[in-house]
């Protein structure tokens, strides 16, 4: 407003609505765009939820909570349920840790930083679906390099030896070993992204908080407990939100490796929302399943407007 | 800055690093070693596989662009991203400058609520949009990509975006506002030109977003012909239980680098759109 009082060549009321409506104008084509097509397929999921659609036959006929009663005392359902949270929890826990030391490593200068800070990021940076194949490769259950590796260090297919007699381990195709290949991956793919993030909220922290530290006698690990973890800790969360989004509400990981095998013990619940929803197509188990995200990603929202309302305030 | 211990400091610091960089980086080893091996060398389980234990081969390479469907892919992926970029450019400018400068206070929420928007999974969204898809007759088609990518990079582009704006000077656009340009044309004249960068930056991540999506990909389209690289390889070149690992890892690595460098580039600037508001 004080813009237009400093302008004195417009008509302060006429600028006004005139410049209202033009905002209004140039946001409408993104705003109708969200709703026709996140909005409006999210109420449509909510339907589905609630009825008994199929592919086959796609009219909503309400038949009230019965899918969601019916996934409680589903075994399947339950298992992916679980595994969903063992799956992001894990992986987010290994990331966090590891991309903290990661980041302190990234700050120092070194001869081939680049080079190694590109090599750091193509988990993150190369397409997803592409990298995880090459990880499907890397588990292959008769020509793995680990299986090699693991065979000529004397650790596998020997009577004796600690992993065991066979030639292979089976990565996939065993249900812990498979569960834990999928966290590995997933670790993989979103520790840059922690990384980075943590790197920008590291040097933020002044340098001058540090030095003050050191003089008043704060070793190398006082320092880091006690001042820049505290000073870190709303960039570590945000890296944990970001982290814990894109791990609790994808599949390309599991469907790629496991496709949730073997027997289902790395079923999520996005992968199987895609087996039930769209392959099967029971449209309202798929989007009951899928509804199951839900609370978790409102929650996280809520943290995230929480968050940049403290940052403005600040 | 903090600093490691000092003691073995650089030691510790070449170590982690190079742990690092082999964790992050040994897939894509894999897949270069892979790409240039003979079968005879690759399926058998006594080599190291490590090595180039015979020659090494372009055979897989000519497989892969002679008998496979993977330049198709590659046409499909980019006129999918071209789109997609056309679309959210059109859409996300006007919707950032208004945001930035027009709307006022409730311009900061309705920002915010449009970030959000970027967070709704595709996971929650995609029967709900197989469904539309299939009622617009756009199965099986690039449009119904064209169509759904938008739906994420218009939210994160204009947030991006309007970061952008903000940091122009308002002063510059009320002189040409003053010297009797139109709001529009102050936009398009003043605010754009100094915003090259920016517009760049959204150019590269609703190119690379498109590219990289996988899910919504999967559950449209299953015509290989249609397919992009992101579905087209992992799933046309599995097929049954004939792995053609040569070519496979050939395509994943031709397709991942050139994404990887320039996403690289801009990471810094994705990073800040991610934490806009949270780092300062």
């Amino acid at each position: 407003m004080e813009r237009v009082e400093r302008t004195p060549a417009f008509s302060l009321g006429y600028v006004w609505e005139r410049e209202r409506f033009l905002a209004a104008v140039m946001i409408a084509p993104a705003a109708l765009y969200t709703i026709a097509l996140v909005g409006f397929p999210f109420v449509l999921a909510i339907l589905y939820s609630l009825s008994d659609a199929t592919t086959g036959d796609p009219t909503v006929r309400f038949v009230g909570l019965r899918t969601y009663g019916f996934l409680l005392q589903d075994p399947v359902f339950l298992k992916a349920l679980q595994n969903t949270f063992v799956f992001t929890f894990a992986s987010q826990i290994l990331v966090l840790v590891l991309a903290k030391i990661l980041a302190l490593v990234l700050m120092e200068d070194f001869p081939g930083r680049r080079l190694v800070r590109f090599l750091i990021l193509l988990p993150w940076t190369a397409p997803i679906s592409l990298s995880v194949i090459g990880w499907l490769w890397i588990f292959d259950s008769v020509f793995s390099p680990l299986d090699w590796l693991a065979r000529s260090l004397g650790l596998l297919g020997r009577p004796e030896a600690l992993l065991g007699p066979e030639q292979n381990l089976y990565w996939l195709g065993r249900p812990f070993l498979a569960m834990a290949s999928v966290v590995l991956v997933q670790t993989w793919r979103i520790l840059p992204l922690a990384t980075v993030i943590l790197l920008a909220g590291l040097t933020a922290i002044p340098r001058d908080i540090l030095d003050a530290a050191q003089v008043d006698g704060a070793g190398f690990w006082r320092r880091l407990f006690q001042v820049i973890m505290p000073l870190l800790l709303p960039v570590m969360s945000i890296a944990f939100l970001f982290g814990f989004v894109f791990t609790f509400t994808d599949m390309t990981v599991v469907y790629v490796l496991t496709r949730g095998g073997p027997i289902n013990s790395t079923q999520v619940l996005a992968s199987w929302a895609f087996f039930k929803g769209i392959e099967a197509g029971d449209l309202a188990q798929g989007a009951a399943i899928a509804f199951f995200l839900f609370p978790a990603l409102a929650g996280l929202s809520a943290l995230v407007l929480l968050l940049a309302r403290r940052a403005e305030v600040s | 800055m903090e600093r490691l211990p000092s003691l073995g400091k650089k030691g510790t610091i070449y170590a982690a690093a190079l742990f690092f960089t082999c964790f992050s980086a040994f897939p894509f080893f894999w897949m270069l070693i892979t790409a240039f091996k003979r079968d005879h060398d690759l399926f058998n389980p006594e080599n190291n596989p490590f090595l180039f234990n015979e020659p090494a081969t372009l055979e897989h390479l000519r497989l892969l662009f002679e008998q496979t469907l993977f330049m198709k892919y590659v046409v499909n992926t980019l006129v999918v991203g071209g789109a997609v970029v056309l679309i959210t450019l059109v859409i996300a400018i006007p919707a950032a400058y208004s945001l930035a400068r027009l709307a006022g206070r409730w311009g900061e929420s309705l920002g915010i609520g449009i970030f959000l928007t970027y967070l709704v999974p595709p996971t929650l969204l995609f029967i709900p949009l197989s469904r539309i898809i299939s009622m617009f007759n756009l199965g099986e088609s690039l449009w119904s990509l064209i169509l759904v990518y938008p739906t994420f990079t218009i939210p994160f582009c204009t947030w991006l975006l309007m970061g952008f704006f903000k940091s122009i000077p308002r002063d510059l656009e009320e002189q040409a506002l003053i010297d009797g340009c139109t709001r529009i044309g102050a936009m398009v004249k003043v605010v754009l030109p100094l915003s090259t960068s920016g517009l760049l930056t959204v150019v590269v991540f609703a190119f690379t977003l498109s590219m990289q999506e996988f899910i919504y990909a999967l559950a449209f389209i299953s015509v290989s012909a249609h397919k992009t690289v992101s579905i087209g390889v992992p799933t046309e070149l599995v097929r049954g239980d004939v792995f053609r690992w040569g070519p496979l890892m050939a395509a994943a690595l031709i397709s991942s680098v050139p994404v990887a460098v320039v996403y690289s580039l801009f990471l810094d600037r994705f990073i800040a759109g991610l934490t806009m508001g949270a780092i300062k």
